[in-house]
């Protein structure tokens, strides 16, 4: 006796992106944690040492976050204007940041007060960092000048006044003490060596540079300004690389992932995007609820942190490994080992006779009405799923049955109106299209004398009349795009030749039979 | 030319078993039942065949026990005669000849010496009317006695069977016909008659279908056309009868039948579901539900602990207590038609053809019986009227038996057409077929053949379609999702090509024998391409007539392609030539490659019969041929091979009249645009359609190519399909009767959808409303 058989669910092909192992890696992180600021979040710079708190600088503030924590472990409040640039020294001890008064301030991370006040700049600076060798400092400032100090005697030691406008970004050699490479709004990236007098290169983004980031080898430099993002190669003398444009706004920030093998860059377009840096394809995607000023990776890319424009810092943690398998491990209450052993240990003797239990199918409760043929119970059901594939595969086999009809049949307000809202949310979707349009115009039959009656109904029926209209007007500009394509395609092939050769005659069992060679494409 | 004396046609088997009502043994240990001429043996507890009873002449009618031997049966033909026999050495003990065809035949322990049958009355020469007549067997020692002593009992009785019981002790006995129940009392000798209204709210429903008396009371069960059943009661005068109703099933009540003891009634009906009623509670009942397909007779065993049901698939289950069914004898399943051609499984050597709906069966031709069912739909099955079920139209295997392609369709009335491919694996472990892949809508419209590759390196399948397609599968190989699935090893079938010609609907398809070639029939043109690479090779015409069959030859004549059209034409193309080495005018309606020589077999039908000629595509001469094979057209045959193996092969043949469906042309647009307008999954991956589609628009060298061998120049050839296709796509907007060319069918139901919403809503009945789509 065969038993219920189920109905069948077709498997749909998964459209959408692909599952790559880059996917996996940077959806692994936890919902973001979201902290509001004083005003726009222009700087987010992480501590090398291990706890790694991050200094966030906003409006006239700077705050340090420990890893976990939602409040400031610390704040500096001590500026006259707008703060720039908070930056750990390599050894997370010191902490320097440039003003809009044209004030450089250093800070103890431990204290409060500024260590040291670096005066000489005339306009607001945007730009400071620490040099390799921790003793100095590069600051850029909107004056048009770079300028580097000593920070035991809080002087000046040189200053270059090259670049034609403002300078907004720069960064330090971590290797040489005495490299340092700034971009300016002029658009132009200058590298300088504290022991010239003069720029040793310089190299032309095209836009005013946003950002520049060195590779951990400094064979590479990464610019951004405008909507692209340009690599060059420091060692063929800052010869560009590539160029690329997958922002439709300003660029403006860039990462680079702990293992140095992907690029991250953040943009006013609210995206961060991932590349890949040996192909430099993008391979992942974030998106944000505000233009994104400021972006850093905790290192190890244990969090993502990204300040924007409207003053909210987002922290994205990483899922921990151990986290999951707890969770798992909580909802099941396991059974003792016994019960897992029991008669499994079981050793058969060499003549005994197999009786294996009969299998009991579990069917799935849609599946179990439609075997007692409760045919209205059984679409109900399918309508409660979440599944649309589910509901429509029964919905198919009801018309199969020749059932769909009573089905879908005396149904009150709320039930038709649950009804016409899923057949409003899938009807359009190509998979499901053949069914539901059946359903569509069976209802239309069923319902066609209480149309008026209810006004929910009413409303659904016209917006499922505009959603199939829209639907129709897609499908017609398709046409025509086709028939364009078609004229295209019948113009690129070309003629056919027909001509004919008769060459001899044989003549086979009665038959006389021209031989014919025609020459076509 | 082989001798003629050497080949004659036998009949092997396929015989219904469910014709009649099957008879239990009174030890249980065997089940009788009528098989066509001869009256089989089965063991009720192996389900094997014992051995057959053979001697009648015409179809046998009926099998009862004999009441007063219970190892004697009686069995009755419609070649006049009963005879008597001992089932078990299978000897026939009497033969008596009452001299008209017989239809059906009981006994009744307190009538000894008597059986009664149907018979068609005498005096009337159309035989519409039947009567019931009471046999006096004569006691003669003769093998063969001429039983002539017959006294009438009752007229105008129905042939059917079910239509007539033996009440309790024989004093009565009850019939049905239409719209009436005829009781008739032998010591009273006289009858009584009980009629239903025929206007019983709805109409002639009311009329009876079976009856059966109860063995130990005074009650008649009738059932009826409406799925009701009666208990009649009281019925030894006019007036004052009694009836009760049972109503469980939703059919016609095929049968019913009570238990021995008069304890339960069984009943059965196009619901495959027995049901078993509580004599004496009448509303309790179990079921036995999901038999497989509907019941047509119920049988019980004389003790009372087997039933046995026959089904309309020609199956006898054997059902133990009434609640577990302990053996299946399952014949050739005749099914309402053979779509997918008849097949031999080159594993089992089983032939494989549709069986029960979305079934196929493998029907072994040497132990005529059927080995197993494959469920290809794996749907439940409802078992109502009307419905329009999935079924397999079209199975194909590979050259090793290792893959098995199926395809399934249904076809609503004013919907789409539903199509699915599915390839099934061949499963070592479990000796049977696994599903591998399911292609859903693989063409847009009817697929018309279906080959493997013969090769044995790769596996590739062809699919041509009424949609001016064919298209080629081939095994992918998925060595880069292997990680992550490991349970699918072997990998999934996917498109490889899509090949066309000049919008011609393909027809036909013949892989050479070694696979390197592959032909199509494009109406009157036969396609040669190169599976390889997908080349068209060359193309090959003929005198005017499409192209019904196509056949590469075997072995030493593998040069040649055979093909036959529907304007009488058998032509035989040498390959190395390209040229036409003969053509007889003949009108092959089916052409069969033999697969173990080189050997065709051919045909005909001429003048309501069939020829077979068998030939050898070198030589235009038959090696054998015989006129008159079988009156109709062949619609199938196929090669099978011995069980011992012999030099020669046997022809099996079948023929079903079967009128051919006549096919719906629709225009559809050009191969490439094709990956436009068709769902991924059915065509080729990106990467070749994004080549096909760069070479499309360079500018090709020109080739050439050859068509031989035509006397006409044909007029597609004239015509560029391309600019005409374009005429089509780019007409301005057109009156909506033109509206369903240029529009895409998805498109013109929603158009549907939003006249009729626009209609409720407005209330004004718009006129396009009026010719809807």
């Amino acid at each position: 006796m065969a038993s219920f058989k189920p109905t069948k669910i077709p498997i749909y092909p998964k459209l959408g992106e692909k599952v790559t192992p880059d996917t996996l890696y940077w959806k692994n992180y936890k919902a973001p944690v979201q902290i509001k600021e004083f005003g726009a979040v222009t700087s987010i710079d992480f501590s090398p040492l291990a706890p790694h708190n991050y200094a966030v600088t906003a409006s006239t503030r700077i705050h340090i976050y420990g890893p976990f924590s939602q409040e400031p472990v610390k704040t500096f409040t001590r500026f006259k204007d707008t703060a720039y640039s908070g930056k750990f020294r390599s050894d997370g001890q010191l902490l320097v940041a440039g003003c809009e008064d044209s004030v450089v301030r250093l800070f103890d991370v431990s204290g409060k007060v500024a260590l040291r006040v670096f005066k000489g700049h005339t306009k607001g600076v945007h730009v400071t960092d620490f040099t390799s060798d921790c003793y100095h400092i590069l600051t850029g400032s909107d004056d048009y000048t770079c300028r580097l100090w000593d920070i035991p005697n809080s002087t000046e030691l040189t200053s270059y006044k090259e670049h034609t406008d403002y300078i907004r970004c720069g960064t330090t050699s971590k290797l040489n003490r005495d490299i340092f490479i700034t971009g300016s709004y002029d658009h132009t990236l200058r590298v300088f060596d504290a022991r010239v007098e003069k720029s040793v290169m310089t190299m032309d983004h095209s836009q005013p540079v946003e950002s520049v980031l060195l590779y951990p080898s400094e064979g590479l430099l990464v610019s951004s300004g405008g909507r692209y993002v340009k690599v060059w190669d420091l060692l063929k003398g800052g010869q560009p690389l590539v160029s690329l444009k997958n922002h439709h706004k300003t660029v403006t920030c860039l990462g680079l992932s702990s293992n140095g093998q992907r690029l991250l860059s953040a943009s006013l377009d609210r995206h961060v995007k991932i590349y890949n840096t040996t192909n430099y394809k993008v391979v992942h995607n974030f998106d944000y609820a505000a233009s994104i000023l400021s972006l850093a990776l905790a290192p190890d890319d244990e969090s993502i942190v990204v300040g924007m424009t409207n003053g909210v810092l987002s922290i994205k943690h990483r899922k921990s490994p151990e986290e999951k398998q707890e969770v798992a491990g909580k909802q099941r209450v396991r059974p003792v080992y016994r019960v897992f052993v029991k008669g499994r240990n079981y050793v058969p003797k060499k003549d005994d006779f197999f009786v294996s239990k009969p299998v009991k199918s579990h069917l799935a409760k849609y599946d179990k009405q439609l075997k007692r043929f409760n045919i209205s119970k059984a679409l109900d059901t399918a309508l409660e799923n979440r599944k649309p594939d589910i509901t429509v595969a029964v919905m198919k086999e009801l018309d199969r049955r020749g059932t769909l009809k009573n089905a879908l049949a005396g149904r009150d307000e709320q039930n038709l109106s649950q009804l016409l809202n899923f057949l409003i949310g899938n009807v359009v979707d190509p998979r499901f299209t053949p069914v539901l349009v059946t359903a569509t115009e069976m209802i239309l039959d069923i319902y066609q004398a209480v149309v008026g009656q209810s006004s929910v109904v009413d409303r659904q029926l016209v917006r499922l009349q505009e959603l199939v209209e829209r639907e129709i007007d897609y499908q017609q500009d398709l046409l025509e795009v086709l028939g364009m394509l078609d004229t295209l395609f019948a113009t690129s092939l070309p003629r056919k030749e027909v001509i004919l050769k008769t060459s001899c005659i044989l003549s086979i069992n009665l038959h006389l039979v021209r031989n014919s060679f025609i020459l076509y494409l | 030319m082989v001798e003629h004396a050497e080949i004659r046609m036998v009949r092997r088997g396929g015989s219904k078993i469910n014709f009649r009502e099957p008879v239990i043994t009174n030890d249980s240990r065997f089940l009788l039942c009528a098989a066509g001429e001869s009256v089989n043996v089965y063991s009720t507890s192996t389900e094997e065949f014992v051995h057959d009873l053979q001697g009648h002449t015409d179809l046998v009618t009926g099998v009862v026990l004999n009441p007063s031997n219970h190892l004697q049966v009686y069995s009755c033909s419609a070649d006049g005669t009963v005879r008597l026999w001992d089932f078990m050495d299978g000897i026939l003990i009497k033969t008596f000849i009452i001299g008209y065809p017989i239809y059906s035949i009981y006994v009744s322990e307190k009538h000894g010496g008597v059986v009664f049958v149907v018979v068609p009355m005498a005096n009337y020469k159309s035989s519409e009317l039947f009567q019931l007549v009471a046999v006096h067997l004569p006691r003669s020692g003769d093998q063969e006695v001429e039983a002539r002593e017959l006294s009438a009992v009752l007229c105008d009785v129905s042939p059917h069977p079910g239509a007539v019981s033996f009440g309790r002790e024989g004093e009565y006995i009850a019939a049905t016909k239409g719209l009436q129940l005829e009781v008739f009392f032998f010591k009273k000798q006289k009858s009584y008659r009980f009629s239903l209204k025929s206007g019983m709210k709805k109409g002639v429903k009311n009329a009876f279908t079976c009856v059966s008396c109860h063995p130990k009371e005074d009650c008649i069960a009738t059932g009826h056309a409406d799925g009701k059943i009666r208990l009649w009661r009281n019925f030894n005068q006019k007036k004052e009868y009694t009836y009760t109703t049972l109503h469980w099933h939703h059919g016609a009540v095929n049968t019913l039948c009570f238990t021995p003891e008069g304890t339960n009634l069984l009943s059965g009906g196009i619901e495959s579901v027995l049901v078993h009623w509580h004599y004496t509670q009448e509303n309790q009942k179990d079921f036995l539900p999901r038999l497989g397909a509907a019941i047509t007779h119920i049988a019980v065993s004389p003790d009372g602990s087997l039933f046995c049901t026959s089904h309309s698939d020609n199956k006898i289950t054997i059902i133990q207590s009434c609640v577990k069914v302990s053996a299946i004898i399952q014949g050739l399943v005749k099914g309402d038609g053979v779509w997918t051609d008849l097949i031999i499984d080159p594993r089992s050597k089983a032939l494989v053809l549709n069986g029960k709906p979305g079934h196929l069966q493998f029907y072994s031709l040497h132990r005529d019986k059927q080995l197993y069912n494959l469920d290809i739909v794996q749907q439940e099955y409802i078992n109502e009227e009307g419905l329009d079920q999935f079924e397999v139209v079209k199975a194909a295997f590979d050259a090793r038996g290792d893959w098995l392609a199926t395809v399934e369709e249904r076809r609503k009335k004013g919907a789409e057409l539903e199509i699915n491919l599915k390839l099934w694996a061949y499963d070592k472990l479990t000796q049977s077929f696994v599903l591998n892949t399911t292609v859903t809508a693989p063409h847009e419209d009817r697929i018309t053949g279906m080959f493997f590759s013969p090769s044995p390196e790769t596996t590739m399948l062809v699919t041509t379609s009424l949609d001016d397609h064919f298209k080629a599968w081939l095994l992918a190989d998925h060595s880069d999702t292997k990680g992550k699935l490991a349970s699918y090893s072997e990998g999934f079938w996917s498109c490889d090509f899509v090949g066309g010609y000049h919008l011609l609907k393909p027809g036909c398809c013949s892989y050479s024998a070694d696979g390197s070639l592959l032909a199509v029939g494009f109406q009157e043109v036969v396609t040669v391409w190169s599976p390889a690479s997908w080349e068209l090779l060359t193309t090959l015409s003929q005198p005017p007539g499409a192209i019904r069959d196509l056949c590469f030859g075997r072995l030493s004549c593998s040069k040649y392609l055979l093909g036959t059209s529907t304007k009488n034409q058998l032509c035989c193309w040498n390959l190395l030539t390209c040229s036409l080495e003969w053509s007889t005018p003949m009108d092959v309606s089916l052409l069969q490659a033999d697969p173990l020589s080189e050997n065709m077999a051919a045909f005909c039908s001429q003048s309501g019969s069939s020829d077979l000629f068998v030939f050898k595509p070198s030589e235009p001469r038959p090696l054998y041929s015989q006129k008159a094979l079988c009156t109709g057209k062949v619609q199938h045959a196929v090669f099978a091979p011995r069980d011992q193996m012999l030099e020669s092969c046997e022809e099996r043949t079948q023929w079903l009249n079967r009128s051919q469906t006549s096919a719906q042309l629709t225009p559809l647009s050009r191969s490439l645009p094709q990956l436009l307008h068709t769902p991924a999954h059915v065509l080729p991956s990106a990467s070749f359609l994004c080549a096909m589609f760069v070479r499309s628009l360079l500018v090709s060298r020109s080739s050439l190519c050859l068509v031989g061998w035509g006397t006409l120049l044909h007029s597609y050839f004239q015509v560029s399909p391309e600019m005409f296709d374009q005429v089509q796509v780019r007409a301005p907007a057109a009156p909506l009767k033109d509206i369903q060319r240029l529009v895409p069918k998805p498109i013109l139901r929603f158009l549907g959808c939003v006249l009729r919403v626009v209609v409720l809503l407005q209330g004004e009945p718009s006129p396009q409303s009026e010719n809807r789509l």
